[in-house]
Protein backbone atom coordinates (compact mmCIF):
# COMPACT_ATOMS: atom_id res chain seq x y z
CA UNK A 1 0.00 0.00 0.00
CA UNK A 2 1.09 3.48 -1.04
CA UNK A 3 0.29 6.14 2.03
CA UNK A 4 0.10 9.67 1.02
CA UNK A 5 -0.14 12.10 3.99
CA UNK A 6 -0.76 16.07 3.52
CA UNK A 7 -0.73 16.71 7.45
CA UNK A 8 -3.80 17.87 9.45
CA UNK A 9 -3.68 21.89 8.84
CA UNK A 10 -4.43 22.48 5.03
CA UNK A 11 -5.31 20.52 2.46
CA UNK A 12 -2.95 19.91 -0.20
CA UNK A 13 -5.43 19.30 -3.30
CA UNK A 14 -2.64 19.48 -6.21
CA UNK A 15 -0.70 16.54 -4.51
CA UNK A 16 -3.62 14.57 -4.22
CA UNK A 17 -4.56 15.45 -8.02
CA UNK A 18 -1.30 14.23 -9.15
CA UNK A 19 -1.31 11.07 -7.01
CA UNK A 20 -5.01 10.14 -8.24
CA UNK A 21 -3.94 10.64 -11.88
CA UNK A 22 -1.12 8.40 -11.46
CA UNK A 23 -3.39 6.03 -9.89
CA UNK A 24 -5.84 6.08 -12.95
CA UNK A 25 -2.85 6.10 -15.25
CA UNK A 26 -1.06 3.03 -13.73
CA UNK A 27 -4.86 1.23 -12.73
CA UNK A 28 -4.00 1.14 -9.24
CA UNK A 29 -5.82 0.34 -6.47
CA UNK A 30 -3.56 0.26 -3.61
CA UNK A 31 -3.43 3.62 -2.42
CA UNK A 32 -4.45 5.90 1.09
CA UNK A 33 -4.47 9.38 0.88
CA UNK A 34 -5.26 11.15 4.45
CA UNK A 35 -5.98 14.39 2.80
CA UNK A 36 -6.56 17.05 5.73
CA UNK A 37 -9.36 19.58 5.58
CA UNK A 38 -10.48 19.23 1.93
CA UNK A 39 -13.53 17.99 -0.23
CA UNK A 40 -11.10 17.03 -2.80
CA UNK A 41 -12.71 13.95 -4.20
CA UNK A 42 -10.24 11.37 -6.11
CA UNK A 43 -11.43 8.84 -8.94
CA UNK A 44 -8.84 6.18 -7.61
CA UNK A 45 -7.59 7.04 -4.15
CA UNK A 46 -8.99 5.78 -1.27
CA UNK A 47 -9.52 8.97 1.54
CA UNK A 48 -9.95 10.52 5.04
CA UNK A 49 -9.21 13.63 6.06
CA UNK A 50 -7.56 13.03 9.40
CA UNK A 51 -5.84 10.58 11.47
CA UNK A 52 -4.54 10.32 15.13
CA UNK A 53 -0.74 9.63 16.14
CA UNK A 54 -1.44 6.05 16.43
CA UNK A 55 -3.45 5.22 13.66
CA UNK A 56 -1.11 7.18 11.21
CA UNK A 57 1.87 5.37 12.69
CA UNK A 58 0.66 2.10 11.72
CA UNK A 59 -0.74 3.22 8.73
CA UNK A 60 2.68 4.01 7.81
CA UNK A 61 4.28 1.11 9.24
CA UNK A 62 2.13 -0.80 7.12
CA UNK A 63 3.00 0.95 4.24
CA UNK A 64 5.67 -0.24 1.19
CA UNK A 65 6.42 3.38 0.90
CA UNK A 66 4.87 7.12 1.56
CA UNK A 67 3.80 9.90 -0.49
CA UNK A 68 3.49 13.49 1.29
CA UNK A 69 3.99 17.20 1.71
CA UNK A 70 7.25 18.26 2.45
CA UNK A 71 6.37 18.92 6.48
CA UNK A 72 8.56 17.67 9.36
CA UNK A 73 6.22 15.52 11.08
CA UNK A 74 5.93 13.13 7.83
CA UNK A 75 9.47 13.22 7.25
CA UNK A 76 10.73 12.26 10.56
CA UNK A 77 7.68 9.77 10.78
CA UNK A 78 9.32 8.05 7.97
CA UNK A 79 12.93 7.96 8.44
CA UNK A 80 11.88 6.67 12.09
CA UNK A 81 9.81 3.91 10.15
CA UNK A 82 12.58 3.15 7.46
CA UNK A 83 10.21 4.00 4.85
CA UNK A 84 11.20 5.38 1.57
CA UNK A 85 9.57 8.86 1.31
CA UNK A 86 8.74 11.32 -1.72
CA UNK A 87 7.99 14.92 -0.93
CA UNK A 88 5.88 17.50 -2.37
CA UNK A 89 6.94 20.68 -1.10
CA UNK A 90 3.89 22.96 -0.75
CA UNK A 91 4.26 26.54 -2.62
CA UNK A 92 3.60 29.85 -0.75
CA UNK A 93 2.60 31.28 -4.36
CA UNK A 94 -0.32 29.25 -4.73
CA UNK A 95 -1.54 29.33 -1.44
CA UNK A 96 -0.43 25.97 -0.05
CA UNK A 97 1.44 27.12 3.05
CA UNK A 98 2.35 30.96 3.87
CA UNK A 99 5.54 30.74 2.09
CA UNK A 100 8.09 28.20 0.70
CA UNK A 101 10.29 27.04 3.40
CA UNK A 102 8.95 23.44 2.26
CA UNK A 103 10.54 24.10 -1.19
CA UNK A 104 13.83 24.46 1.39
CA UNK A 105 13.28 21.96 3.57
CA UNK A 106 12.57 19.36 0.77
CA UNK A 107 15.73 20.18 -1.40
CA UNK A 108 18.09 20.30 1.99
CA UNK A 109 17.33 16.80 2.90
CA UNK A 110 16.93 15.56 -0.60
CA UNK A 111 21.06 16.83 -0.84
CA UNK A 112 21.46 14.61 2.39
CA UNK A 113 19.79 11.69 0.14
CA UNK A 114 17.23 11.16 2.91
CA UNK A 115 14.26 11.41 0.73
CA UNK A 116 13.19 11.79 -2.72
CA UNK A 117 11.76 15.30 -3.80
CA UNK A 118 9.47 16.76 -6.87
CA UNK A 119 8.39 20.17 -7.58
CA UNK A 120 6.76 19.42 -10.98
CA UNK A 121 4.55 17.04 -12.36
CA UNK A 122 7.07 15.26 -14.60
CA UNK A 123 9.39 15.26 -11.80
CA UNK A 124 6.41 13.50 -9.65
CA UNK A 125 6.01 10.47 -12.26
CA UNK A 126 9.87 9.80 -12.39
CA UNK A 127 10.06 10.12 -8.29
CA UNK A 128 7.07 7.22 -8.27
CA UNK A 129 9.05 4.93 -10.24
CA UNK A 130 11.87 5.29 -8.37
CA UNK A 131 10.19 5.63 -5.11
CA UNK A 132 8.33 2.04 -5.57
CA UNK A 133 12.27 0.64 -6.65
CA UNK A 134 13.40 1.39 -2.91
CA UNK A 135 13.20 -1.50 -0.20
CA UNK A 136 10.12 -0.95 1.63
CA UNK A 137 11.93 -1.71 5.21
CA UNK A 138 15.23 0.54 4.95
CA UNK A 139 17.53 2.08 7.66
CA UNK A 140 15.82 3.60 10.60
CA UNK A 141 16.82 6.73 12.41
CA UNK A 142 16.58 6.42 15.97
CA UNK A 143 13.50 8.05 17.92
CA UNK A 144 15.26 10.71 19.60
CA UNK A 145 17.33 13.56 18.87
CA UNK A 146 21.48 13.65 18.52
CA UNK A 147 23.50 12.91 21.02
CA UNK A 148 24.93 16.15 20.64
CA UNK A 149 21.77 18.30 21.37
CA UNK A 150 20.38 15.80 23.78
CA UNK A 151 23.29 16.44 25.37
CA UNK A 152 23.10 19.95 25.26
CA UNK A 153 19.68 20.21 26.83
CA UNK A 154 20.93 17.71 29.81
CA UNK A 155 23.14 19.92 31.30
CA UNK A 156 21.15 23.01 30.34
CA UNK A 157 18.11 22.33 32.32
CA UNK A 158 19.94 21.56 35.68
CA UNK A 159 22.26 24.75 35.45
CA UNK A 160 25.60 23.10 34.43
CA UNK A 161 28.56 25.37 32.72
CA UNK A 162 28.71 24.78 28.93
CA UNK A 163 31.23 23.84 27.72
CA UNK A 164 31.51 21.06 30.21
CA UNK A 165 34.37 21.46 32.58
CA UNK A 166 36.69 18.78 32.17
CA UNK A 167 37.08 16.59 35.22
CA UNK A 168 40.06 16.68 36.96
CA UNK A 169 41.57 14.57 39.64
CA UNK B 1 30.21 8.01 40.49
CA UNK B 2 29.75 11.88 41.61
CA UNK B 3 26.94 13.00 42.92
CA UNK B 4 26.27 16.40 41.87
CA UNK B 5 24.09 18.49 44.41
CA UNK B 6 22.16 20.24 41.04
CA UNK B 7 21.22 16.55 40.17
CA UNK B 8 17.60 17.07 41.81
CA UNK B 9 14.70 16.38 39.43
CA UNK B 10 13.52 19.62 37.83
CA UNK B 11 10.10 20.11 36.56
CA UNK B 12 10.26 20.76 32.84
CA UNK B 13 7.26 22.20 30.69
CA UNK B 14 7.88 21.29 27.20
CA UNK B 15 5.72 23.23 25.05
CA UNK B 16 4.92 22.91 20.89
CA UNK B 17 2.39 23.03 18.67
CA UNK B 18 1.36 20.84 15.98
CA UNK B 19 2.29 18.48 13.17
CA UNK B 20 6.40 18.56 13.22
CA UNK B 21 6.80 20.64 16.29
CA UNK B 22 5.45 17.92 18.53
CA UNK B 23 6.91 15.19 16.73
CA UNK B 24 10.53 17.13 17.32
CA UNK B 25 9.30 18.12 20.66
CA UNK B 26 8.73 14.55 21.63
CA UNK B 27 12.27 13.78 20.15
CA UNK B 28 14.04 16.03 22.72
CA UNK B 29 12.24 14.75 25.56
CA UNK B 30 14.72 11.86 26.02
CA UNK B 31 17.19 14.50 27.10
CA UNK B 32 15.39 14.82 30.56
CA UNK B 33 15.20 11.37 31.91
CA UNK B 34 15.01 11.75 35.44
CA UNK B 35 12.83 14.57 35.71
CA UNK B 36 9.55 15.37 35.54
CA UNK B 37 7.88 16.64 32.18
CA UNK B 38 4.61 18.41 31.59
CA UNK B 39 3.53 19.25 27.92
CA UNK B 40 1.57 21.09 26.61
CA UNK B 41 0.39 21.02 23.02
CA UNK B 42 -2.43 22.20 20.52
CA UNK B 43 -4.66 18.99 19.66
CA UNK B 44 -6.30 15.85 22.36
CA UNK B 45 -5.57 13.31 19.88
CA UNK B 46 -1.53 13.90 20.83
CA UNK B 47 -2.10 12.80 24.34
CA UNK B 48 -1.70 9.01 23.59
CA UNK B 49 1.75 9.62 22.35
CA UNK B 50 2.05 10.30 25.64
CA UNK B 51 -0.40 8.02 27.77
CA UNK B 52 1.44 8.72 31.61
CA UNK B 53 2.36 12.01 31.07
CA UNK B 54 0.58 15.32 31.99
CA UNK B 55 -0.96 16.91 28.86
CA UNK B 56 -2.23 20.68 28.46
CA UNK B 57 -4.25 21.50 25.62
CA UNK B 58 -4.06 25.03 24.63
CA UNK B 59 -5.69 26.95 21.75
CA UNK B 60 -2.66 27.31 18.18
CA UNK B 61 -2.93 30.80 17.00
CA UNK B 62 -1.15 32.59 14.15
CA UNK B 63 0.23 36.54 14.67
CA UNK B 64 -2.89 37.42 12.95
CA UNK B 65 -4.96 36.42 14.84
CA UNK B 66 -5.47 38.64 17.87
CA UNK B 67 -8.21 36.99 20.04
CA UNK B 68 -7.02 33.75 19.44
CA UNK B 69 -3.18 35.15 20.61
CA UNK B 70 -4.67 36.96 23.21
CA UNK B 71 -6.46 33.12 24.47
CA UNK B 72 -3.42 31.08 24.05
CA UNK B 73 -1.80 33.94 26.25
CA UNK B 74 -3.84 33.76 29.14
CA UNK B 75 -4.11 30.03 28.78
CA UNK B 76 0.08 29.72 29.11
CA UNK B 77 0.15 32.39 31.72
CA UNK B 78 -2.39 29.96 33.58
CA UNK B 79 -0.29 27.03 32.93
CA UNK B 80 3.25 28.52 33.92
CA UNK B 81 1.62 30.22 37.48
CA UNK B 82 0.41 26.58 38.27
CA UNK B 83 2.89 24.67 37.09
CA UNK B 84 5.68 26.86 37.98
CA UNK B 85 8.55 25.04 35.93
CA UNK B 86 12.51 25.17 36.60
CA UNK B 87 12.55 25.08 32.53
CA UNK B 88 10.32 25.52 29.67
CA UNK B 89 11.64 23.64 26.55
CA UNK B 90 9.99 24.76 22.97
CA UNK B 91 10.42 23.41 19.38
CA UNK B 92 7.73 26.24 18.71
CA UNK B 93 5.72 27.98 17.40
CA UNK B 94 3.16 29.99 18.99
CA UNK B 95 2.40 28.40 22.42
CA UNK B 96 6.54 28.31 22.90
CA UNK B 97 7.13 31.42 22.39
CA UNK B 98 4.63 32.74 24.95
CA UNK B 99 5.62 30.29 27.40
CA UNK B 100 9.53 31.77 26.65
CA UNK B 101 8.03 35.09 27.15
CA UNK B 102 6.39 34.70 30.03
CA UNK B 103 8.64 32.17 31.87
CA UNK B 104 11.35 34.79 32.31
CA UNK B 105 9.22 36.62 34.95
CA UNK B 106 8.68 33.07 36.81
CA UNK B 107 12.51 32.43 36.48
CA UNK B 108 12.32 29.68 34.49
CA UNK B 109 15.64 28.24 32.55
CA UNK B 110 14.30 28.57 28.80
CA UNK B 111 15.09 26.82 25.67
CA UNK B 112 14.10 27.40 22.16
CA UNK B 113 14.96 25.41 19.65
CA UNK B 114 13.94 26.10 16.37
CA UNK B 115 12.25 23.78 13.94
CA UNK B 116 14.32 21.82 11.37
CA UNK B 117 11.80 22.95 8.83
CA UNK B 118 13.67 26.58 8.96
CA UNK B 119 16.85 25.97 6.49
CA UNK B 120 17.34 29.14 5.32
CA UNK B 121 16.40 31.97 8.36
CA UNK B 122 15.47 31.49 11.83
CA UNK B 123 11.20 31.35 12.20
CA UNK B 124 9.67 33.88 13.25
CA UNK B 125 8.18 32.97 16.27
CA UNK B 126 12.01 32.10 17.17
CA UNK B 127 13.13 35.97 16.09
CA UNK B 128 10.39 36.92 18.70
CA UNK B 129 12.08 35.11 21.51
CA UNK B 130 15.65 35.80 20.68
CA UNK B 131 16.32 38.36 23.44
CA UNK B 132 14.34 35.81 26.19
CA UNK B 133 15.42 32.65 25.56
CA UNK B 134 18.51 31.73 27.83
CA UNK B 135 19.48 28.92 25.26
CA UNK B 136 18.54 29.69 21.53
CA UNK B 137 19.25 27.30 19.17
CA UNK B 138 18.92 26.25 15.42
CA UNK B 139 19.22 23.18 13.83
CA UNK B 140 21.34 23.97 10.99
CA UNK B 141 25.69 24.81 11.59
CA UNK B 142 25.21 27.39 8.40
CA UNK B 143 22.67 29.49 10.33
CA UNK B 144 24.60 29.73 13.48
CA UNK B 145 26.47 32.77 14.55
CA UNK B 146 28.64 33.96 17.44
CA UNK B 147 25.99 36.11 18.61
CA UNK B 148 23.19 33.60 18.08
CA UNK B 149 21.60 31.87 17.57
CA UNK B 150 23.72 28.38 18.90
CA UNK B 151 23.74 25.28 16.92
CA UNK B 152 24.21 22.16 19.20
CA UNK B 153 22.79 19.63 16.78
CA UNK B 154 19.69 18.74 15.63
CA UNK B 155 16.53 16.38 16.27
CA UNK B 156 17.80 13.65 14.82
Amino acid sequence: MIFVTVGAQMPFDRLIEWVDAWAVAGDRSDVMAQIGPSTFQPKRVRVLPFMDPPTFRRTMMESSCVVAHAGMGTILSALELGKPILVVPRLGALSETRNDHQVATARRFRAEGLVLSAETREAFIAGMAELEAQPPDGPRIPARASDALLDRLRRFVVGEPWPPERESR
Amino acid sequence: MTIHANARPRKILAVSSGGGHWVQLRRVVPAFTGHRVVYVTIDPTYRKDVPDEKVYIVNDATRWDRWGSLRLAFSILRILIRERPDAIVSTGAAPGCFAILFGRFLRARTVWIDSIANVESMSLSGMMVRRHADLWLTQWAHLARPEGPEHAGRVF
